[in-house]
């Protein structure tokens, strides 16, 4: 007999359905649809109450015809009284309508409110659950407000009904995330801990479930459920395990069970008991072993259970990453997935592959499997699958593989599914940046790029490559060259029109020797493509014809024909007219010497990270991004000195160099401006202290390691410091020491801070000759911050105003508090701060001689605390320590690894907070 | 966590609809389009998962879904959810269904919609997974099944002759119901 009756159902409903069924055309079924409707609408409205049974009918009728895609409007009144109906089967439709169709700021909750209340105090354990789905469903905050008290109440009584008791708990849960405020659990914690080892698997399973967002929500308090969860684990996994075996699915026993608790543990690092560790680690294995056993049934769901089962377990092995014997296993069993025959298996495994390749102890394993991975890509019938392919392949790129793994998606993006071809385009490109070995090969690479799926390439990729290529002298020719012979092609795209137009506008000259290559060669190359281009590329081609004019003024007369002819000057597009007449009239007036000044070639560009780094991570969200920091060795020093030159940045503000002169009377820069701001957006300029110059910043960086010492010296004055820091407060006693003979009149120092509070104490105006004078800073920081306050000094010197001005040694480290701990303390911390942007690394180059002794002088002074026997590498350096704000503090751990031979040093932050991370860095990788 | 969970058949007509996060009610229509759009389009034997559309959440959620003959059974989540064992819980509640109805096919699901719903919500609940064991689920549908009888038997018999009466003139009505869809055939799915 079925469970459910069909036979009795309802009749007019049945034949409503039938009529709908029945009908020839979407006309007639609305039409059908509207007299049901009205019909309804009057039965409700009708003066004589309905029966039960009616309003059931007419109910279900209303959820029929919404689930065709109708609005309901109406009918939520008549719900709502079925549900104080003593008939189960009239409050059970009530409820379905309400949740189905009442959304969480309904106006009824508050009378939907009144029948739960009396359904959840009912002696009848099916009106309490119906109760307990319909707040579960609508989860408003109002009636978590109301029955935030109850429910846990229900969920520990010992009277309670097991299928009571699993929903109480799982509406729990649900209120947990609609309202966490709310939900406090208070003394009832540890007996919501203690449902992991009820007897009913329905409970545990429920219960589980809370408990992982309770631990989410409040680690501590939960960690108590962690011997718990291992104990339970272990007795069903474990081979000769007694529990549950009755709840086998396929012979697999409790699979959902297994994979909560599994999930549960993933909350937590390592287990510290020894015990229960080393019996999760048999959890571990056995279910590991399983997967290796034949299977005891040839039915797939037997398979599927089983191995959802095994990849949480690899999925708690990769968050532990702390066992380099599990990984590995874990890695094999991946891999053997990877040819399973069964395409999901696939999936899983390329999808966990990628997270267990950004594990140090696990990355080269992975890699083994290359091959595997790139015939995946090759021959997957299904999209998804080879798109996890691809983000694989990205996971496990490193130097030794980039190449072959570049070639392999450049050449799949040439059949790709037009879908994924812009990830895989910036994917590429930030692949090839960052193993460039040689950059000619990153210039082929974008190139390709260009021509493969010019239409995918994004702004950010053209940009980066201009980039590159203006901020390296050794790449100009060959990319110069490169963008030539590719501009040859009878049609290409008009991304490598931009890069082509600007990059021979910038570095044309270097190959204007050879005749197949000459001046007029390549401005007839250009301009031949110029009536395909859009607007923007227009007036970038319009820019590198004015280049042109001072790199190549023997064909200054062609360009100025070109100029003058009437499309361009009377351009319907004021943008390009504007250029064209600026221009022609900018050759026309300025001689070689100013033509030079005004478009010299652009200045290397501030280094910062890569534009398409970020529109990838905007994307994808942080995971999935490779973390073995493998940068190019020479990451800085290509720009080396751009970082000081402060002055360049407004010229760099517009890229041609021109905004001096031919904008000043352009109102209308724009869109000139938007063609290539972008590469701006984010720049941290230092143009506020280039304002503020004359700065001498030589003395500065002294004392990032130092607190005491001669901060400034010229002739006249001297300036001393001392200061001393505790939590976020300083105290800086400054001495200023009149060096000459005669007085200083009017002597007043002024503090210019934007980021942390100073005080100072006044002084006196005069002060005399050969005397010292004695200043008083109180600092508090307020947050992490980056620009050091600057101190200014005017005073009189024999009738001339004098002027000093540096910035005040009070960088965001002097804020730290050093924080002793264990080896093992230290790697768990450090692996739970692996969000890529909470780690900032860098590699450089040693300044110093690499003397140890020094070097832990230095970080110690730095503020960290420095920890012995922490890395496995006796000559490398870790600490630990908290930045005190007022605010907040932040954990900060650091590594520091010199390599003495190459004279180089790698230095990483992982820091609670990306902008802290960044900011110590730059500090401490500046002292070596 | 479970957002929302759509059975729709072959030609991408709504037979259940379960929305666990709020979503206006054209919202919820285009979210059925999209999805069907995603599903049908995929060969029988390729994965079961895949990015859900953009209206649902993007790529930070997954359609995990399966085919059985006229019908398709999607359940989109969070990554707090494993997939194979969401799959099997599609297979849990089908296989309840079929025998609750005892050879399940889509006509079922579409006169006794309600019914589904019930079922339904004996093994998701707020888009929280609340049951997995086939035998509890059956149990539990039974307890209902039964209070519907004893309710149904005395107090509804009055409202029941009356509408038997009003209906007597439709006398097709059965044969329509059982013409042409075909049964779901739980156990035939396992080859992928």
């Amino acid at each position: 007999m079925p469970a459910v009756s069909k036979g009795d159902g309802m009749r007019g409903l049945a034949v409503f359905i039938s009529d709908i069924r029945n009908c020839k055309s979407k006309e007639a079924e609305v039409k059908r649809i509207n007299k049901e409707l009205a019909n309804i609408r009057s039965k409700f409205k009708g003066d004589k109450s309905l029966d039960g049974y009616s309003k059931r009918k007419y109910v279900c009728k209303l959820l029929f015809i919404f689930l065709l895609g109708h609005d309901i409007d109406f009918g939520h009144m008549e719900a709502v009284n079925l549900l104080s109906s003593n008939k189960y089967t009239e409050k059970q439709i009530g409820y379905l309508f309400i949740s189905v169709l009442v959304n969480s700021n309904s106006d009824l909750i508050r009378l939907i409110n009144n029948a739960i209340k009396n359904d959840l105090s009912s002696r009848y354990p099916v009106f309490m659950k119906l109760a307990l789905h319909c707040i579960a469903n609508v989860g408003s905050r109002e009636m978590a407000e109301a029955f935030v008290q109850e429910i846990p109440r229900i969920l520990v009584a010992g009277d309670t009904m097991d299928s009571v008791k699993q929903s109480a708990a799982l509406c729990l849960l649900r209120l947990h995330r609609t309202s966490p405020d709310l939900v406090t659990m208070g003394e009832l914690t540890s007996r919501v801990v203690h449902l992991l080892n009820d007897q009913h698997l329905g409970v545990v399973t429920a219960a589980t479930s809370l408990i992982i967002a309770m631990a989410q929500k409040n680690p501590e308090e939960l960690k108590v459920s962690i011997p718990l969860a291992v104990g339970r684990l272990g007795r069903i996994v474990i081979p000769a395990a007694s529990d549950l075996q009755d709840y086998a699915y396929y012979f697999v026993p409790a699979p959902w069970l297994s994979v909560k608790l599994l999930r549960l543990l993933q909350c937590y690092p390592p287990p510290e008991d020894d015990s229960v560790r080393s019996r999760l680690a048999e959890c571990l294995e056995s279910i590991l072993n399983k997967a290796q056993e034949p299977p005891k049934s040839k039915k797939v769901q037997h398979s599927n259970a089983k191995y959802a089962v095994l990849f949480e377990a690899i999925s708690l092995i990769i968050h532990y990453d702390s066992d380099p014997g599990l990984l590995v296993r874990a890695c094999n069993q991946l891999g053997q997935f990877l040819q399973h025959r069964e395409t999901n298996l696939r999936y899983l495994a390329l999808e966990s592959m990628c997270t267990l390749a950004s594990s140090e102890f696990s990355h080269e394993a992975v890699k083994t499997h290359i091959e595997t991975v790139i015939s995946a890509l090759k021959t997957e019938r299904d999209v998804s699958v080879r798109q996890r392919a691809v983000d694989l392949l990205y996971a496990m790129c490193d130097r030794s593989n980039a190449k072959q793994i570049v070639a392999e998606l450049l050449d799949y993006l040439e059949t790709a599914d037009y879908s994924i071809r812009e990830e895989i385009v910036l994917k590429v490109a930030v692949i090839a940046e960052k193993y460039a070995v040689d950059y000619a090969w990153y210039v082929d690479t974008i190139l390709n790029l260009i021509r493969i799926a010019g239409d995918h390439v994004s702004e950010e990729v053209w940009y980066r490559v201009i980039q590159i290529v203006i901020s390296r002298e050794e790449v100009q020719g060959y990319a110069a060259k490169t963008v030539f012979e590719a501009l040859q092609a009878p049609a290409c795209h008009e991304n490598l029109v931009k890069v082509g137009g600007y990059i021979l506008g910038e570095f044309g000259n270097l190959i204007a020797g050879d005749p197949r290559s000459s001046p007029l060669v390549q401005f007839n190359l250009l301009h031949s493509k110029f009536h395909l281009c859009s607007v923007p590329t227009r007036a970038l081609l319009l820019s590198t014809y004015i280049k042109f004019i001072n790199l190549f003024p023997e064909i200054k007369v062609t360009i100025q024909d070109v100029l003058r002819s009437s499309s361009q000057i009377r351009n319907s597009d004021v943008e390009l007219q504007q250029r064209a007449v600026e221009y022609l009239r900018l050759s026309c007036v300025a001689n070689t010497d100013v033509l030079a000044t005004v478009l010299e070639e652009m200045p290397p560009f501030l280094e910062r990270e890569s534009s398409i780094l970020s529109k990838l991570k905007k994307r994808k969200g942080p995971g999935l991004l490779p973390e073995q920091e493998d940068s190019p060795k020479d990451k800085n020093t290509g720009v080396n000195g751009t970082v000081e030159s402060a002055s360049l940045s407004p010229l760099s503000a517009d890229l041609l160099g021109l905004s001096s002169t031919s904008s000043q009377s352009s109102s209308s820069s724009a869109p000139r401006g938007s063609l290539l701001v972008d590469i701006f957006a984010d720049n941290q300029s230092p143009v506020p202290e280039a304002a503020a110059a004359p700065v001498a910043t030589e003395n500065f960086s002294k004392f990032v390691c130092k607190n005491s010492g001669v901060l400034f010296e010229n002739q006249m004055l001297q300036i001393g410091l001392k200061s001393e820091f505790r939590q976020n407060l300083g105290r800086l006693h400054v001495f200023y020491g009149n060096k000459t003979s005669m007085q200083f009149l009017d002597f007043s120092p002024s503090v210019v801070c934007h980021d942390v509070n100073v005080h100072a104490k006044s002084v006196d105006p005069v002060v005399n000759g050969g005397a010292q004078l004695q200043q008083m800073f109180n600092i508090e920081c307020i947050s992490d911050f980056q620009e050091a306050p600057s101190l200014n000094i005017q005073f009189r010197y024999g009738g001339t105003l004098q002027n000093i001005g540096f910035k005040l040694p009070v960088t965001l480290n002097k804020f730290f508090q050093p924080t002793e701990m264990s080896s093992q303390e230290f790697f768990q911390r450090w692996k739970q701060l692996s969000i890529p942007q909470q780690e900032v690394q860098k590699i450089f180059k040693a300044k110093n001689p690499m003397d140890m002794d020094v070097t832990k002088a230095k970080i110690a002074g730095f503020g960290v605390a420095l920890l012995d026997q922490v890395d496995p590498n006796p000559s490398n350096f870790v600490g630990a320590g908290i930045i005190h704000t007022k605010t907040t503090q932040v954990g900060c751990l650091m590594r520091l690894e010199p390599n003495t031979q190459a004279q180089m040093y790698r230095l990483t932050l992982r820091t609670s907070r990306d902008s802290v991370s960044q900011q110590l860095c730059e500090l401490l990788s500046d002292q070596f | 966590m479970i957002k929302a969970i759509l059975i729709f058949n072959n030609h991408g007509k709504p037979r259940l609809t379960r929305f666990y996060q709020y979503f206006a009610e054209d919202m919820q229509q285009q979210i059925i389009r999209e999805t069907f759009h995603l599903v049908s389009k995929r060969d029988d034997n390729v994965c079961n998962f895949l990015e859900g559309g953009s209206l649902i959440g993007g790529s930070d959620y997954k359609l995990i879904y399966r085919h059985y003959a006229t019908l398709y059974f999607v359940f989109c989540v969070d990554s707090s959810e494993s997939e194979l064992g969401i799959l099997d819980l599609i297979q849990v509640f089908v296989e309840t269904l079929d025998k609750c109805f005892e050879n399940v096919c889509e006509l079922d699901l579409i006169f006794h919609v309600d019914k589904v719903h019930y079922i339904l919500q004996e093994v998701v609940m707020g888009g929280m997974v609340l049951e997995t064991n086939m035998n509890e689920i059956v149990a539990q549908v039974e307890v209902q099944s039964r209070m519907e009888k004893s309710e149904g038997g005395l107090s509804a018999a009055p409202a029941r002759a009356v509408s038997a009466v009003k209906n007597m003139n439709l006398p097709e009505i059965p044969r329509n119901i059982n013409i042409g869809d075909i049964n779901i055939k739980v156990p035939s799915l396992s080859p992928f």
